[in-house]
């Protein structure tokens, strides 16, 4: 009889594995965002074509220099960079001057991600590092918004995204020469609202991907059914945010917008469901999210409504984001056969 | 609440019970789920280890050189917590020494030399009929025949019948979840022995006292409930009128004793703690079937239906197989592949690799699926973890495997234990199933278990 001779490989089970990885559900959502980015080249023409590339590629290549000069083989394969470079371009107000694109693309990655230690490890969502940078760095250029729907936005680059690093851009060649406010800002100093048609379907000045909410929504329920986004974030967000300004609408209708103004106006829909489901940066038991989502959107109504500043999605997130070790602390499952004891909290 | 319990309010369908947690492995059970069992034959030599449970090994009472029968017994139970041996063929003792096993280790056992044309025929022993038997007399005659859990576990099947003092056995489960891909053989024994473990069933609840039973079964075996539901209604004892047979979401690991309890009775076993702690008691369904086949003929285990499956098998399928036929002969027999390159006893999700081929089925090997080169070359990216849940949602203890698995990489293994519940994993590889950095979260795991007993063992 001739034996069988094998020589076999010793490996610990599990011997099977899911077949989703890092890298495709980071390419999920690239997928989501497209239709965003698509809408946004619509409406803004050329400038946000330019505005997007530049700032992912200035993503992708600071992680990639990064991890070269610290002796890492570089992470840009994950495509957590092109994320990054893609949410960062979106919120960012069109007609921004590119070298302000490019410096704020730097801080998001190299402060944002990998002075934390890159994929995994940062606190903070990185697009909304850049974005908060600039917002400290160039006041008055992240609140000059671009028109929507120019005529010759297709044929015409505006000259203000060429301006010279710290040279005060001329806004002189956008379209009419005028640039737009956006509902928030018409609504808190002019208490002029918005249709909220133009509002749903994003026909309103704003960032570059912040307009359409229908989009945003529609890429964000794909993630949702792929189970690549935790749909209980955007649904606390929408909840709380709608609740307190559906009460304070109902007192007082001059001062304060309507639910459906609030949800669909300013970055509210685009953070919600692309921002705040970082998965990195937010809690991850299902009730710690809840939380999370309920802080985030309780913060937003706080700045808007007596805050400064027209909008407040961003620091809104960002401090949802500080918080998020602290509510994942206090939110840890309740461990199988312990009688609703909690994780961390007592010993077995 | 999940998406799809919501669903499920909202357009009225009910689903079968389940538990919180868990994952959806590929089932891959087409390849054998069809395939009648077949007798295997008798290897040239047999290595039956003494130790084939968990408990002390059994004591040899037979010498070197002596003739057996095919059923008669090898072995005695060394205590309580141990099982009789049987002879799986009639032949000769070749000698009695140290066998290769599963962990590496060498392990005392028989060598046995079946007889040319050594025939099926079983040597009877003193029946224990289940109308004339006491309880008692019962739990004797299931550890003189040397059942154990046949699923995998090989825990002593009387040594959980009789309930400690100040306790009694409310419910008996009948567990034939059998929720491991590739796995086929718990299926057809319910398909082509159901008689055998409504007797079975019979005897179990004698010896255990308790009121009911439940079968309960994955919904992705519903030919087998079928087949249990007719075999309930010919059977005309009375004891089948306190037996149901439930089904239960297909769903990885349902087939566990914890989850499949929460599925069935809504109730947790406590941390620490058994089924007995909340008045149940689970026999796995081949377990069950083996009594009711051995028990009315007083004979014991000689063989085993495993499932021999995988892409690395040439003839996958269900077979009854010899206890002590070594691996090697088993797969010559049902031919393998050239590319054949891991081997795993169980199924793929808790299966433990094999070092080499030299071991022999015990009767806790549930199968083995042989994996090809195709399956196991690595072409997994590793990542760091990115918080996504994934593995807290699959978790069936409700553990955090994302926090252990970086204390784990820190060493603070103490900490593990004391706070994040570590030793509640019974490493059913859900969370690294899920992984989608790919992170060795259940190897960590065994690695700080067996840390934490070192550092008990030497306090």
């Amino acid at each position: 009889m001739n034996t069988l001779h094998k020589t076999l490989q010793i490996k610990t089970s599990p011997h099977v594995k899911a077949a989703l990885n890092v890298d495709d559900i980071m390419r999920n959502v690239v997928w989501a965002l497209l239709p965003t980015c698509a809408f946004s080249i619509y409406i803004f023409g050329l400038s946000a074509l330019l505005s997007l590339v530049i700032a992912t590629f200035t993503c992708v290549a600071t992680e990639h220099v990064m991890c070269r000069r610290s002796g890492k083989t570089s992470s840009i394969g994950d495509w957590s960079a092109v994320i990054t470079g893609l949410l960062y371009g979106l919120t960012l107000p069109p007609g921004l001057p590119l070298w302000m694109v490019v410096m704020g693309g730097v801080i998001a990655i190299s402060l944002g991600k990998y002075l934390f230690g890159g994929l995994g490890y940062n606190v903070f969502n990185p697009a909304l590092v850049g974005r908060a940078f600039l917002q400290a760095a160039f006041p008055t250029a992240m609140t000059m918004w671009g028109p929507i729907l120019g005529t010759d936005r297709f044929t015409n680059v505006p000259s203000s995204l060429f301006a010279l690093p710290f040279q005060i851009p001329s806004y002189q060649s956008i379209a009419d020469g005028v640039t737009s406010a956006t509902p928030l800002a018409l609504m808190k100093f002019d208490q002029q609202l918005t249709e909220s048609s133009h509002l749903i379907f994003g026909v309103t000045a704003g960032s570059y991907g912040e307009t359409c909410g229908l989009l945003i929504l529609a890429g964000g329920l794909y993630l949702a059914a792929r189970k690549m986004l935790n749909w209980r974030i955007p649904v606390a967000i929408f909840v709380t945010a709608g609740a307190i300004s559906a009460v304070f609408h109902t007192l007082d209708p001059q001062q304060y917008p309507d639910p459906i103004f609030t949800l669909f106006s300013g970055g509210l829909m685009l953070g919600a469901v692309f921002m705040a489901t970082d998965m990195v940066a937010s809690p991850m038991t299902n009730r710690g999210v809840i939380v999370y989502g309920a802080v985030i959107g309780l913060l937003i109504m706080v700045i808007r409504n007596w805050g400064g500043l027209p909008e407040g999605v961003m620091y809104a997130i960002l401090l949802a984001n500080a918080l998020s070790p602290h509510i994942d602390a206090m939110t840890q499952p309740k461990v199988y056969g312990s009688g609703g004891k909690q994780i961390g909290r007592n010993s077995p | 609440m999940r998406l799809a319990t919501l669903l499920q309010h909202v357009t009225g369908k009910k689903h079968p019970p389940t538990f919180t947690g868990g994952v959806h492995p590929l089932e891959s059970k087409s390849l054998t789920a069809g395939q009648v069992i077949r007798q295997f034959p008798f290897a040239p030599v047999m290595n039956i280890p003494l130790n084939q449970h968990i408990g002390k090994p059994s004591i040899p009472i037979v010498r070197e050189g002596q003739e057996l029968a095919r059923g008669q017994l090898l072995a005695e139970p060394d205590g309580f917590m141990s099982v009789a041996l049987h002879s799986p063929a009639s032949g000769v003792i070749k000698s009695i020494g140290l066998m290769p096993a599963i962990n590496g280790n060498m392990v005392m056992g028989i060598y046995l030399q079946p007889f040319p044309g050594s025939t099926q025929e079983v040597a009877d022993g003193k029946p224990c009929l289940l109308a004339q038997a006491s309880s008692d007399e019962i739990v004797q005659a299931i550890q003189m025949a040397g059942i154990v859990g046949l699923g995998g576990a090989a825990f002593p099947t009387h040594a959980k019948l009789k309930a400690p003092e100040g306790k009694s056995i409310d419910t008996l489960i009948i567990n034939g979840a059998e929720c491991e891909p590739y796995l086929t053989n718990d299926y057809r024994i319910m398909l082509e022995q159901s008689e055998h473990v409504i007797t079975g069933i019979g005897y179990l609840l004698k010896a255990t006292k308790a009121k009911r039973a439940i079968i309960g079964i994955e919904d992705n075996k519903q030919p087998a409930a079928q087949r249990l539901k007719l075999a309930l209604q010919n059977e005309g004892a009375d004891f089948a009128a306190n037996i149901s047979i439930e089904l239960v979401q297909t769903k990885y690991p349902q087939g566990a004793e914890k989850t499949l309890i929460s599925a069935l009775l809504g109730k947790q076993v406590p941390s620490h703690g058994l089924p007995l702690d909340v008045g149940v008691v689970v026999v796995n369904v081949t377990s069950a079937a083996e009594i009711g086949r051995l028990l009315p003929h007083g004979r014991g285990i000689q063989e085993r239906v495993i499932t021999i499956s995988g892409p690395g098998v040439k003839k996958p399928g269900n077979y009854q197989i010899p206890i002590g036929t070594p691996l090697r002969f088993a797969l010559e027999y049902v031919g393998v592949s050239d590319a054949l390159s891991q081997v795993y006893l169980g199924g793929p999700m808790m299966g433990q690799a094999l070092p080499s081929l030299d071991i022999s089925i015990t009767k806790g090997t549930s199968g083995f699926v042989a994996f090809t080169n195709e399956q196991t070359r690595s072409k997994k990216k590793h990542y760091p973890c990115i918080h996504c849940s994934y593995c807290i949602d699959a978790c069936p203890m409700h553990l955090n495997p994302s926090q252990l698995g970086i204390l784990a990489a820190n060493k603070r293994y103490q900490t593990m234990a004391d706070q994040y519940h570590l030793m509640a994993c019974f490493e059913c590889g859900s969370c690294a199933f899920v992984c989608p950095s790919n992170i060795p979260l259940v190897q960590q795991f065994r690695v700080a278990k067996n840390m934490i007993r070192k550092g008990q063992a030497e306090q």
